[in-house]
């Protein structure tokens, strides 16, 4: 090994650098029946993204099936939740240079050929932060039940009269966003449910969001991370966080304050 | 005042909760900033209990008409703000698990990374090499 030092130098300098500038993650829970096509065709028809799976604790070998697949894989210990998955993603993203992220679902809901929708949007205007794919701004007939539909569009009325522009699927997780987006998120992202919360981070960190239509399939595969006996947990949790995120401070914790986490204080 | 049989009974149980809280401590199985909340809710309750005229004073001043109820309310009240400091130590715990969790999978992905490209360097095997170690990991 150390006679070959030099030559693992030159390597491990190059494998530093990402091989390309676009960084696609996909957290996944136990999504073995669909990760393995769903990194497939994100290989195969958005090949300017490098792909990311983040392997939430999963029992299922969804990690591996997306290992052999081709894509980078991150494996968190034990099942985080969506927000700590998708925010390993930022903070990977964040720390291999990465200058856009997307989030796409494991369940292959979102199409691959609807990213470029997003990176175009963004090529477009490069002062928007998160790009965000809405279901709803073009009436395409998305599939959902009533009862989700209507928890929707009450977080969408609260989240525009919030924010101060029209927001018409707080719920997607299908967003794009820049290296400000990317650094905002990797430092301080909601546990569970985060989008609509992230919404109001974006607003309140003053960065820029604006939304565009896409089309989403039915799931392919695997059970919702909404089950209906969660959603009214759903519900008022997100509608606490967001009228006491109301109350906080707003600003990015500036060098010097305090640590975001901390085993220090007590009560 | 309190009938005597419950105060001697109130003082008792205080003073074994204090000194179970001490010993504690002193087995290291409770650390002090945990200690701190118990004791001082502990020494306030002992305080009420031994001093009857104390508990008088509270139990009118709040409006309660029988000082053995100030005492349960006081200490209800204590068990309340434990309870509270519990779920933010829990919060607190939650969030830096969560972030030990971010930094080891960071880790164990660049591993794999290094080796997955040593391997290619020294003697260019071919890749499925790699993943296949890979699949045996996950």
């Amino acid at each position: 090994m150390a006679r070959n030092f030099r030559r693992h130098r030159a390597l491990l300098t190059s494998i530093v650098q990402p091989t390309s500038t676009y960084l696609a993650v996909v957290p996944a829970y136990n999504e073995s029946a669909t990760i393995g096509e769903v990194v497939g065709t994100l290989e195969s028809q958005a090949p300017q993204f490098d792909v990311l799976v983040v392997d939430d604790g999963s029992t299922d070998g969804t990690g591996a099936i997306a290992d052999r697949a081709g894509a980078a894989v991150l494996r968190l210990p034990f099942n985080l939740g969506i927000g700590g998955a998708v925010q390993a993603g930022f903070i990977y993203a964040l720390e291999n240079g990465y200058q856009r992220m997307v989030q796409v679902d494991a369940d292959g809901q979102h199409m691959a050929e609807e990213m470029s929708t997003l990176t175009e949007t963004m090529d477009d205007a490069p002062e928007i932060d998160m790009v965000c794919g809405s279901r709803f701004l073009t009436d395409n007939g998305y599939p959902a039940p009533i009862s989700r539909r209507t928890g929707i569009h009450i977080f969408a009325f609260l989240l525009s009269r919030i924010v101060g522009q029209r927001v018409t699927d707080p719920t997607s997780g299908f967003r794009l966003y820049n290296r400000r987006g990317i650094a905002l998120f990797a430092h301080d992202y909601p546990h569970d449910y985060p989008e609509v919360e992230a919404v109001l981070m974006v607003h309140h960190h003053s960065l820029r969001m604006t939304e565009v239509p896409v089309r989403m399939l039915e799931r392919g595969g695997g059970i919702s991370s909404i089950s209906s006996g969660k959603s009214a947990y759903y519900m008022v949790k997100v509608l606490l966080a967001i009228f006491v995120g109301l109350a906080r401070r707003r600003p990015v914790p500036e060098p010097g304050d305090d640590s975001p986490v901390s085993a220090s204080h007590g009560i | 005042m309190i009938d005597t049989r419950l105060r001697i009974v109130a003082i008792a149980a205080i003073a074994m909760l204090l000194l179970v809280v001490l010993d504690l401590v002193r087995r290291r199985r409770l650390q002090e900033r945990y200690a701190l909340l118990w004791l001082g809710s502990a020494l306030a309750l002992l305080a009420l209990a031994a001093w009857g005229g104390l508990l008088g004073r509270v139990s009118e001043g709040v409006g309660v008409a029988t000082p053995s109820n100030a005492l349960f309310l006081a200490a209800f009240g204590f068990v309340l703000v434990l309870l509270l400091h519990f779920s933010i130590a829990v919060s607190r715990l939650t969030d830096q698990s969560k972030v030990l969790a971010q930094r080891l999978a960071m880790l164990e992905e660049r591993q794999h990374r290094l080796e997955q490209t040593q391997d290619e360097g020294v003697t260019d095997e071919p890749a499925d090499e790699v993943s296949v170690r890979g699949a045996g990991r996950g």
